[in-house]
């Protein structure tokens, strides 16, 4: 099944700015040592669409992601963003890898984090300048982190390091954020404020894809959705997220219904934990 | 004798000036590059390119050539080399150093003992020979040492960036692997500038001590490099007066001050953290 958005939700914010696809996927293949990770896939993400990417563990969220950030070249097939291929675009995207993968012992401050998101447009010979200086401070006061911009990134709560890595991205002022799990394992209030800021980018026209393992948080945060387990399972306005066959086709089977919506169990790591059906909408917190 | 007198009596020899001004060139730019080295956990590519510096110096010695240009080809030659290795995949970054360095330190050592007239000066190559520098030398050195300041102040941006986050780097556009690569080659350079001061063995104890002091006391990447600036200039100094009234090998007591400012550091720390207190890299 591929996707392709003609959604209400989707189609009435993208309205605002100039019509158009954001990123347009046809039949991409790729993986890692001859490992497929993604196969097939085919996607059309409209200008300004706020999207959660969700799937199994191991399922090829990261990947997609990868994919359009132009960190990995599809085996075969085409993926475009903004209008061309993502390394000639990459100046007007915002990639924010996992937190793991951030070496926090850094000697860099919230503010440091920040200004590396001008240095891309800034080129090798200009330095920072009082209008760097000024979007760094907007994108620190917009993600609440002002105060704590002199400190260094590993004495941050895990909230707030999402939080810098999140000002990083505003302040390069990118048409399209490309976000691995931004809001994993922070607190709710956090969460909360970070998915009002990303909104409020999408209703500026901006597009915004980020993959979750949170299926509450996606269906309540975001207008559209990406299922993905290898292949694209689904793709389109949110409430596809209400639908049953959707969650069973996305999670491969594993897949629990409790009250309205699919639970889904995704690997045998839940099978092992199980301990009935009073399971919330979750899957990451168990480590592959 | 005056504390006045013990400063101004070796300034009266000009091979001490020379070298005076040689290490703290050294010092300053072995610094800069490795407070970068240190966050990318680059110190054992410090020492093999050292190592690898070794069969240049000793073809230029053959062929009479310049000693700086020796150990530039095969440094920076083998810095690409590594780095085309172990991008390729199947070996590890480290496997593809310790091959490469231990194959181009015995190829020096193959040449160095097949020289007819066995000069013995091996010592030198390996120790370095700072007092022995000369004014030609310490142009060329000046000459290096701006081009990889230069290079540095160029792109610390992008080097910065690309340290702590490649692939964030990588997806705003930088171009990455170029930037792997002119930073492999600075190290290069930064070796054949430090060769002739310290040698062989003990160039990477100048290129990490400074930046691993700085890196225990800092909380962000400038004061880090300025940390490492001034251990790196002002070690020689102090260096070099101790080799000169203790009538030590220069190089090596100039490494040694740099490891006990270190380990002053390192155990004061543990001091101030074991009482209880904030270490000293507390945000402002």
């Amino acid at each position: 099944m591929t996707g392709s958005f003609a959604t209400p939700a989707a189609g009435a914010r993208a309205a605002a700015s100039p019509a158009g696809v954001a990123v347009h996927m046809t039949d991409v293949s790729a993986g890692y040592d001859g490992a497929p990770a993604v196969e097939a896939a085919s996607v059309d993400i409209p200008t300004g669409a706020l999207v959660a990417v969700f799937g199994p563990n191991g399922g090829g969220k990261t990947t997609l992601l990868k994919l359009m950030a132009g960190l990995l070249e599809p085996w075969r097939g085409r993926v475009e963003i903004l209008g061309g291929p993502p390394t000639g675009a990459a100046r007007r995207a915002a990639y924010v890898p996992q937190a793991e993968l951030v070496d926090w012992s850094f000697p860099v401050s919230v503010w440091d984090v920040a200004m590396m998101g001008r240095f891309p447009r800034l080129g090798p010979l200009r330095q920072p300048a009082s209008v760097d200086r000024q979007a760094v401070g907007a994108a620190l006061e917009r993600v609440g982190m002002l105060a704590h911009a002199r400190t260094q990134i590993g004495r941050l709560s895990g909230g707030q390091r999402r939080r810098a890595f999140l000002a990083r991205a505003i302040a390069a002022d990118p048409e399209l954020y490309l976000l691995d799990e931004p809001v994993t394992g922070v607190d709710v209030p956090t969460q909360e404020d970070l998915m009002a800021l990303l909104d409020e980018e999408s209703q500026a026209g901006r597009t915004v894809i980020a993959t979750t393992h949170d299926l509450a948080a996606a269906s309540r945060h975001f207008t559209t959705v990406v299922g993905i387990n290898r292949r694209i399972m689904a793709a389109g306005p949110v409430e596809l997220l209400n639908d049953p066959e959707v969650l069973r086709q996305t999670y491969g089977g594993h897949l629990l219904m409790i009250g309205e919506r699919g639970v889904l169990l995704d690997d045998a790591h839940h099978h092992d934990t199980a301990s009935g059906p009073e399971r919330h909408f979750h899957e990451g917190d168990i480590a592959p | 004798m005056s504390p006045l007198d013990a400063i101004l009596e070796p300034l009266a020899y000009p091979f001490f000036v020379r070298a005076l001004a040689a290490a703290t060139i050294v010092g300053l730019v072995c610094a800069v590059v490795g407070s970068y080295m240190v966050l990318r956990g680059l110190a054992f590519m410090g020492d093999a390119l050292s190592h690898a510096a070794f069969p240049g110096v000793v073809v230029a010695y053959l062929l009479q050539g310049p000693f700086y240009l020796g150990a530039a080809v095969a440094a920076v030659g083998t810095a690409l080399a590594i780095g085309w290795v172990s991008r390729r995949g199947r070996l590890r970054g480290d496997t593809a150093i310790g091959v490469l360095f231990a194959g181009m330190f015995a190829l020096g050592i193959f040449l160095f003992s097949r020289i007819p007239s066995y000069v013995g000066d091996l010592f030198g190559f390996l120790f370095g020979e700072v007092l022995g520098i000369s004014d030609a030398d310490l142009v060329a050195l000046v000459g290096l040492a701006i081009v990889v300041l230069a290079l540095v102040v160029v792109f610390w941006k992008e080097l910065l960036y690309s340290t702590f986050d490649p692939m964030g780097a990588a997806a705003a556009g930088l171009p990455v692997g170029r930037l792997e690569y002119l930073f492999l080659a600075l190290i290069a350079l930064t070796i054949v500038v430090s060769l002739q001061a310290v040698g062989i063995i003990l160039v990477v104890a100048m290129l990490i001590t400074p930046a691993a002091t700085g890196q225990l006391l800092a909380s962000s990447f400038g004061r880090l490099v300025a940390i490492a600036v001034a251990i790196g200039v002002v070690s020689p100094a102090v260096g070099l007066y101790a080799s000169y009234w203790l009538d030590a090998a220069a190089g090596a007591t100039i490494v040694l001050v740099q490891t006990l400012v270190f380990g002053t550091v390192l155990i004061g720390r543990a001091i101030a953290t074991g009482r209880g207190g904030q270490p000293a890299a507390t945000p402002a």
